[in-house]
């Protein structure tokens, strides 16, 4: 039988998993670490400590800015050093709460024992709170405040949650780590999500290249005796861990442009962000911490560490052995769509998901030549658009008909830039593009409740 | 540590660049190579030289004296136009005719248009159909295949134009046809230019094209489909008239155009439904000429012409967009 994927597009890049035998082992803590406010889509916190207070870890020390944002906890015990801008990863400053450790003091309350909880709590309500306090976000790379997603708007009804195993960039281990090594605590966070969103159907899904973790998360499904979660085996492709490419597969449903999942009756949270709910809820314990895959074939030591949110890139670098004097690149996430690091003395937060390391043969660019017409990235666009047309829209500054070929539908997953054999910088471009059209339409949206507020008046 | 490198994903690329897949083309030509040297002997041999040799000169010169850019000649395409140019040849064809037929290639139908990527027609179609214009009686009296390992090579006319001149004269198709046998048309025993020879090698070439992922079988497909279907058609009215399907897909470059002409990335469509059209086209109109052209061979000019209409069929045949109607 054919394996389960999305409908359009995806490549096929090697999928490197050199990391994958590494247990995860905690990183021993920093000395300093700094914890941003601004680490998930949607307002940035408000800080709630002030310099010099004593914090212990798991303490709430920035609160929501908005409906659309997330509690931040210390992840260590200190002294609260500094609270003030900080170069980020791009080295663009944003606010970051210092905190100097000392010792490792959990705050009252949390359930640091590995006991597993499998009884459900019976308040829904209570539960997505819980996850709110929790300070949850989409840990697949989104960051987006989790119980949001699960307070689907009135009218629309969720009918599966799906659970993102797919982990399709090269390279990444973590969630594939995290599968293997708390599978229980996956799964009842599964059941959880699954529970709240109204005893809907759930699908773990996880690529074929991941057998073992198949396996296992099946195994775990059949002995705590959940009902309503499956294992489904996914062909591998990349950008199968894009939402509407996961949706795509799973449901065979196409959620439209500018829509969400729910639209279609869809809720997607990753793997790591199902063992946060676990954590959340049944152990009352909100992220301070997540796993890190630090890789590359020119790094000498590959691992997944557990890493404290806040950590300083550097501190983690130096202690597997420093930056190998080959490397030429640095990636905060895979290959595909991970960020080049600019920065190495900033933190990590809640959505760093590896470390990835390359040298300047893997990584470099070739000079772009003219387009050969191949049709290349449009056949590899996930998204059904032509780049070969988009590319030349964004270099023509043409809005207008930037917009009418959906460019604003993009999901920038480098499939176009990855195919191109005359090197063109497709995605590059693409993104200016869809910048300049998104800014279109809010401009639009924006002009149009002006004008219905004054026809009121 | 040295400086490090910031820029935006995907920060890594798969191995296929604009070279590497004109080496896979090249590599499918080699059996047709072979194939029409050991047939035609070293004046073949001439002729693929002369036309390489020219087509990628003049790429050089031109993007270094006229243009002043960098070489392109790198990327081997110019290799390419040069061996399907020769391919497309009498083996006779003089030198200096070779490489007349490479500066309308190369000069007229691809560098005018910027180079690479911007041409509208396949430049060794091109010089291949302004040789024919310019010079028809050498371009259709062909010699029947001497090969490397001699035999008394005798002149005549091509298979398609033997038909055409038989019917002319009166003659019915199934007197005219009774000379040839179809395996002499499979394995290369029969005149023509030299990529007309040799179907089971070319069509060697075109799998390995397909397998590699370089082009995908469609266009061909739909060629091939269109020209059984229409000579189907009319050969079944009237047998006297109309050559059959198997003739029509084993003569005149149908296999040589059909698979490494039409597919030609720069010059044929890029969406699968695009591409369908564009076969079918191409089949239809090459049969139309066959039939009732002046020219015995009509896949160049159906090429051709369906070549032009390539920009309205990316406008019209669009892939589905995700998640719209």
């Amino acid at each position: 039988m054919r394996k389960p994927t999305f409908s359009m597009g995806g490549v096929h890049p090697h999928d490197n998993k050199i990391s994958r035998e590494c247990a995860i082992q905690p990183l021993p803590l920093a000395p300093v670490v700094y914890i941003s406010v601004a680490q998930h889509i949607g307002a940035p916190s408000v800080p709630c400590v002030a310099v010099g207070d004593k914090v212990k870890v798991g303490q709430v020390i920035a609160e929501p800015g908005g409906f659309v944002s997330a509690y931040i906890h210390s992840s260590v015990s200190g002294t609260v050093k500094s609270i003030g801008p900080r170069p980020d990863l791009a080295g663009r400053p944003s606010t970051h709460i210092e905190i100097a450790v000392e010792g490792d003091e959990w705050l009252e309350g949390i359930d640091t024992t590995d006991t597993l909880i499998t009884t459900l709590p019976e308040d829904n309500k209570a539960t997505v709170e819980k996850i709110k306090l929790g300070g949850v976000v989409g840990l697949g790379g989104a960051t987006f405040p989790t119980h949001v997603k699960l307070s689907p708007p009135p009218g629309s009804k969720c009918e599966r949650v799906i659970i993102n195993g797919c982990e399709c960039e090269p390279y990444l281990t973590s969630d594939f780590r995290t599968l293997l090594e708390k599978g229980e605590q996956v799964v009842v966070g599964a059941a959880i999500l699954r529970k709240v969103m109204g005893d809907v159907p759930c699908t773990i899904a996880i690529e074929e290249n991941k057998p073992e973790a198949i396996a296992h998360i099946k195994e775990v499904i059949a002995k705590l005796g959940y009902e309503g979660i499956e294992v489904m085996s996914m062909k591998m492709r990349y950008p199968q861990g894009g939402e509407k490419q996961l949706i795509d597969a799973v449901m065979h449903r196409q959620v439209g442009s500018g829509a969400l999942p729910i639209s279609v009756g869809a809720v997607v949270q990753n793997v790591a962000t199902a063992l946060a709910v676990y954590d959340a809820v049944q152990k009352n314990k909100p992220i301070v911490d997540n796993s890190v895959t630090v890789t590359g074939e020119c790094f000498p030591k590959q691992a997944n560490l557990l890493v404290r949110v806040g950590t300083p890139l550097r501190y983690i670098v130096d202690y597997l052995g420093g930056v190998p004097e080959n490397a030429a690149k640095i990636i905060s996430g895979g290959p595909m769509m991970g960020r080049a690091v600019a920065n190495l003395d900033a933190a990590t937060v809640k959505g760093t998901g590896a470390l990835l390391f390359l040298t300047e043969e893997q990584t470099r660019r070739a000079p772009e030549s003219n387009c050969i017409r191949c049709g290349k990235c449009a056949d590899a666009c996930p998204m059904g658009l032509e780049p070969f047309l988009l590319v030349r829209l964004s270099r023509a500054k043409d809005v207008e008909a930037l917009e009418a070929n959906a460019a604003q539908d993009c999901i920038e997953c480098g499939c176009c830039l990855y195919s191109c054999p005359a090197h063109i910088q497709l995605l590059d471009s693409i993104r200016i593009g869809k910048g300049s059209v998104l800014g279109a339409i809010r401009a639009r949206a924006a002009a149009a409740k002006a004008a219905a507020e004054a026809a009121k008046k | 540590m040295s400086t490090l490198i910031v820029s935006p994903s995907p920060h890594i690329h798969s191995k296929d660049s604009t070279k590497s897949l004109m080496r896979d083309v090249v590599i499918a030509l080699v059996p047709a190579i072979i194939c029409s040297v050991i047939f035609y002997g070293w004046q073949e041999l001439l002729v693929l030289g002369v036309s390489v040799a020219s087509c990628v000169l003049l790429e050089w010169a031109i993007t270094k004296y006229m243009l002043k850019q960098p070489s392109t000649v790198g990327d081997l395409s110019a290799v390419i136009t040069g061996i399907l140019l020769a391919l497309n040849l009498p083996y006779t064809t003089p030198w200096w005719m070779v490489f007349i037929g490479a500066v309308v290639a190369i000069g007229v139908a691809k560098m005018t248009f910027g180079g690479i990527g911007q041409n509208i027609w396949n430049p060794a179609l091109v010089g291949r159909v302004f040789l024919l214009v310019s010079f028809p009686t050498y371009m259709t009296s062909w010699s029947q295949p001497q090969g490397l390992f001699g035999v008394d090579a005798v002149s005549g006319p091509t298979p398609l134009g033997t038909i055409q001149e038989g019917l002319m004269q009166g003659s019915t198709v199934q007197e005219l046809t009774a000379s040839f046998n179809y395996k002499d048309l499979l394995f290369a025993n029969l005149g023509g230019s030299a990529g007309e020879v040799c179907a089971l090698a070319l069509l060697a070439g075109f799998v390995y094209l397909c397998v590699r992922r370089v082009i995908k079988p469609w266009i061909t497909l739909s060629i091939f489909a269109t020209v059984a279907l229409t000579s189907l058609i009319f050969w079944g009215i009237d047998p006297a008239r109309f050559t059959d399907p198997l003739f029509n897909l084993l003569t005149g470059g149908l296999i040589l155009g059909a698979c490494f002409m039409a597919t030609d990335y720069v010059t044929s469509p890029m969406s699968l439904w695009g591409g369908v059209i564009f076969g079918v086209g191409i089949g239809f109109l090459t049969m139309m000429i066959r039939y009732f052209g002046s020219y015995p061979e009509g896949v160049s000019f159906a090429i051709l012409i369906m070549n032009s209409v390539v920009p309205l069929l990316n406008m019209w045949f669009k892939q589905k967009k995700f998640g719209r109607k």
